[in-house]
């Protein structure tokens, strides 16, 4: 190396080479490129809709904020635990690991179970997918199509971590598979993230 | 993660985005312009997923390749937007020839 490349080398440090146990992470980042794609896809076209829409129902009047604002927390919580989890798998604590995992799980659940509830008293009140009575029958569309495809990722996350507590209990999973804990966390923080979004665009904006 | 280090303070990352959650929610029912709401709200949805992808994420810690990955969704999104502004451009409309909404909820 010479005189140079080495003075290079201490002002900016090479970046750190992708290795055998980083290739699983790159494609789950390639993956969740993609499907933030698809729901920037989504979202983009909501609001090309509702702008060109004159009769657009207010959201936050119709769908109201307060169970979806408890769904939102109820995912941050989901994502600290899922954090917690991929801790307690790294120090070698599988009683943490489990701990954890099981809470994000039942946040996820609880999560499903909301969503549930929320579209029959929705679905009860008159919003279709083809109609409803507040204004643009686009309005029910992309609420269903929006909020039912995030809650595809949301019953995806859950059955994933669920096949990973499962290993865990029959003794599969050691400390040294928390790189697999790590790509599952990031999907798990996705579908967060993710819900971040729809939560402003779809009811609050 | 790649390399060792620190981890970040989890539950006060926590603490923010709970505090972003309510400020948002806050938002709407606050007596401001339309516009300010819809900035306000933007923002702070765009921090809180920062904030994710940063710190829960660990983007934060994380090569500059992955990096790179997950900004280009938004880019591309970014993209989408500005393609779709010249239908954006007139007034709100409703679609011709279609009737007006009905008034009341039809029954199933």
């Amino acid at each position: 190396m010479n005189q140079s490349a080495v003075v290079q080398a201490e002002i900016e440090p090479a970046e750190s080479p992708l290795t055998p146990e980083s290739w699983g992470k790159l494609g789950m980042w390639v993956f969740l490129a993609g499907d933030a794609m698809s729901f920037g896809a989504l979202l983009a076209g909501y609001g090309a809709l509702r702008y060109g829409s004159a009769d657009w129902p207010h959201p936050s009047s119709v769908l109201g904020v307060g169970l979806t604002a408890f769904m939102t927390f109820l995912l941050i919580c989901s994502s600290v635990t899922m954090v917690l989890a991929l801790d307690g798998i790294q120090r070698g604590d599988m009683a943490a690991l489990r701990k954890f995992l099981a809470l994000t799980i039942l946040g996820g659940v609880s999560f499903l179970a909301m969503q549930a509830y929320e579209w029959t008293h929705l679905i009860h009140d008159g919003l279709g997918l083809s109609g409803n009575p507040w204004g643009a029958s686009l309005f029910g569309t992309t609420f269903f199509i929006i909020t039912g495809f995030h809650g595809a990722h949301v019953t995806g996350g859950v059955v994933y971590l669920s096949c990973y507590l499962t290993r865990s209990l029959l003794g599969g999973l050691k400390q040294g598979h928390a790189s697999e804990i790590e790509i599952a966390a990031l999907y798990w923080h996705f579908v967060d993230l993710v819900w971040i979004l729809v939560f402003t665009f779809v009811y609050l904006l | 993660m790649t390399q060792a280090h620190k981890p970040p303070n989890y539950i006060a990352i926590f603490w923010w985005l709970l505090a972003l959650t309510i400020l948002e929610v806050g938002v709407i029912f606050m007596p401001l312009a339309r516009l300010l709401v819809a900035i306000l709200l933007v923002g702070l949805a765009l921090s809180k997923a920062s904030l994710v992808a940063m710190y829960f994420m660990h983007l934060k810690y994380e090569p500059m390749t992955l990096g790179l990955i997950a900004v280009t969704p938004l880019l591309l999104c970014g993209l989408l937007v500005i393609a779709l502004l010249p239908d954006l451009s007139g007034p709100p409309h409703q679609a011709a020839g279609m009737p007006a909404p009905p008034a009341a909820p039809s029954s199933p």
